[in-house]
């Protein structure tokens, strides 16, 4: 008997259960690939010592420092202590910790050391069909390989060092089908900003979202992964895009990718993965991507979003938005154009791949940063930084007066210092406009690299198709 | 974890929605390496003033809000972040459940390891409860309900094997770790194939 239609979330879920969710308890699902960072890890290898547990499967297990890092060059590399002491601690507590459990650590001064989203994809790690968990919310970033990534708890990463598995419900399905063509200037940032606008940021919970589409296909695996990475900002457990020729393309040569006669044999399971034509979803949401226009947020969540050309929405009556509001230093039915801007960011696992730094190096080249306004850019990985200064665009940052530093989480949430002053106004390619998310009391607009740029040169909110 | 299979409190109610988890615990305070003391910066940036002193007018600061166990928030509680800090300081603080229309994802999950109720009701109960700050609830966690002092009672979600894992204090690594032979027939099976 031919199996019903699945999509690619069952076939990845269903070939991952080492037990079946039952009425009385949820599924045990395998973890391929476990990554895991200084700053959710520690308590849980804590627990580890406490029952006398090993790491069940170390050779699946990965680790990087990104979020409490350094981004300044000479406290990566030129032998200056780490500013913050408490950060330098879980630094060497990670060191630590996978030294004595006998995990792989690309470690501070790794040549190939970066965002840990930023890093699986770019080693090959994260692969087609593999389910990846991370102690971060950001790991749906992965599943623009065709994967099934998603975030989870300390408490969770302890479980998964321990016994390689997790205990989940299954999530519902949700598919949002793009179709159109982006215009100019328009960016993946901006579809799936569109996106979070559209179903809220709660719009995804409890479900897995499937990225499909003729918009979706013709994306680059960069962009893939900047739309996957927002899914868990409209509340979704994770987003997954199915592998094409695309994703083989960007998978060949890469350093853990399979190689020679296990390629073709991953090659062959991969093209099992798409969602077979009459498989059904829970909820279904279309977009029309030729429509959209560049956006950025104007509230403190990233639901909070509107054209670039459009006033900033009245609610009449909404205390919650209204205080939103009063913290953003906003008034309803202005234009959010021409607001001024303080700080200009250009990073994070949303947007700091290299074609990230292209987008933006494309409007700042033969340009300068407006007077008064802080920009810097902050390379995903020290792959991504090494490639972009062997492209020279470092010397395009450098010469148009940004801040061009080592890799790292950065600005989008200030944990290592790299802070927006309070009540400053900051255009950021991050993925997050939480009240004080970039430092007590400072106020994010979220866009894309090229509006980011664009921002940065008239120092004021900009359409960047008024510099294209 | 202990067992819970009750709880009876007033309410705190923090009119805000989208509550995430970087207003419940902010970036700065993850530097930490242990679970312990989190509670003290517990909603730091809207607790505290420039200076350090509470903010007079937070619900937490005042005096009416002390010793309430149970935090009602406007809808969509702990989106964002995964951190599990977040579970760490409601609980460090003193809170033993979270009442909202909608709960995250992640943060549910991590509140449930961590003996942190998360309580998802009707936007009618969720109504009555936001107009009423200090209300005296009660929580069965069998009959996974909650009664409001009207003796009106609603009902939210709770699976069976976290009710079962909340009411045994049971942990769920133990669990796991029973599941031995099974993960390891599942790690044969994907070594001689691919599992289909």
């Amino acid at each position: 008997m031919p199996s019903p239609p699945q999509t690619l979330f069952e076939k990845v879920w269903h070939r991952h259960e080492v037990a079946a969710e039952t009425p009385d308890t949820p599924a045990v699902l395998y973890v391929d690939l476990h990554l895991i960072h200084e700053v959710t890890s520690p308590q849980a290898f804590t627990v580890l010592r406490e029952r006398g547990l090993k790491v069940r499967r170390p050779e699946l297990t990965f680790a990087t420092m990104d979020h409490s890092t350094p981004t300044r060059t000479e406290q990566v590399f030129g032998g200056a202590p780490i500013a913050i002491e408490a950060a330098a601690r879980q630094v060497r507590e990670l060191e630590v910790n996978c030294a004595d459990f006998g995990v792989e650590l690309l470690g501070l001064r790794h040549a190939r050391r970066g965002i840990v989203h930023i890093i699986g994809p770019e080693l090959g790690l994260t692969q087609p069909g593999k389910t990846v968990v991370c102690g971060d919310s950001h790991t749906s970033t992965h599943g623009a390989l065709g994967a099934l990534a998603f975030g989870i708890g300390t408490t969770e990463v302890g479980h998964v060092l321990a016994t390689q598995c997790l205990l989940q419900g299954k999530p519902r399905t949700l598919a949002i089908n793009v179709s159109g063509r982006l215009g100019a200037g328009v960016t993946a940032k901006d579809l799936i900003l569109a996106i979070i606008g559209r179903i809220g940021v709660a719009g995804g919970t409890g479900h897995v979202i499937e990225y499909r589409g003729e918009t979706i296909r013709a994306l680059d695996m960069d962009q893939r992964m900047t739309v996957c990475n927002m899914s868990i900002e409209a509340g979704a457990r994770a987003g997954m895009i199915a592998p094409d020729e695309t994703t083989y393309a960007y998978l060949a040569g890469r350093p853990r990718a399979p190689h020679g006669a296990a390629w073709e044999q991953a090659l062959e399971q991969w093209r099992r993965l798409p969602t077979d034509a009459g498989a059904g979803f829970d909820r279904e949401v279309d977009i029309d991507a030729a429509a959209l226009e560049p956006m950025v947020t104007y509230g403190t969540n990233p639901g909070m979003v509107m054209p670039i050309s459009a006033a900033i929405p009245q609610r009449p009556g909404d205390a919650v938005f209204a205080k939103s509001l009063a913290y953003m230093g906003f008034e309803p039915g202005r234009p959010i154009a021409e607001q001024p801007v303080d700080v200009v960011f250009i990073g994070s696992c949303t947007n700091g791949r290299l074609s990230d730094l292209r987008d933006a190096a494309s409007l700042l080249r033969g340009r300068k940063v407006a007077a008064g306004v802080q920009m810097l850019v902050v390379p995903g990985s020290q792959e991504v930084k090494r490639q972009a200064e062997a492209e020279g665009l470092h010397e395009v940052f450098l010469q148009a007066g940004a801040q061009w530093r080592e890799s790292g989480c950065s600005m989008c949430l200030g944990m290592n210092g790299d802070l927006v002053p309070k009540g400053r106004y900051a255009v950021s390619t991050s993925n997050r406009n939480f009240e004080g998310r970039q430092g007590v009391g400072a106020r994010t607009l979220l866009a894309s690299p090229l509006t980011a740029a664009a921002s940065a040169v008239r120092g004021r909110v900009t359409d960047p198709r008024e510099l294209m | 974890m202990d067992p819970i299979k009750t709880l009876r409190s007033r309410t705190v109610v923090l009119p805000a929605s989208d509550v995430d988890t970087d207003q419940i615990i902010p970036a700065r305070f993850l530097t930490t390496t242990t679970r312990s003391g989190l509670g003290a910066n517990l909603f730091a940036d809207w607790r505290y003033g420039g200076d350090g002193a509470p903010k007079a007018d937070f619900v937490l600061n005042r005096p009416e809000a002390q010793g309430c166990a149970i935090l009602v928030a406007g809808n969509n509680f702990g989106c964002g972040s995964s951190r599990e800090h977040a579970p760490w300081a409601l609980t460090d603080y003193g809170f033993r459940a979270v009442i909202s229309t909608q709960i995250a994802d992640i943060f549910r999950s991590n509140s449930l390891k961590n003996g942190l109720l998360p309580v998802i009701v009707d936007p009618g109960t969720h109504g009555w409860l936001m107009e009423h700050p200090g209300a005296e609830v009660a929580i069965d966690l069998e009959s996974a309900s909650l009664t409001l002092p009207t003796g009106r009672a609603a009902h939210f979600p709770l699976e069976p094997f976290a009710k079962y894992c909340l009411m045994n204090g049971v942990d769920e690594l133990g669990f796991l770790l029973g599941k031995e032979p099974q993960i390891r027939d599942y790690e044969r099976r994907r070594a001689a194939g691919p599992v289909r």
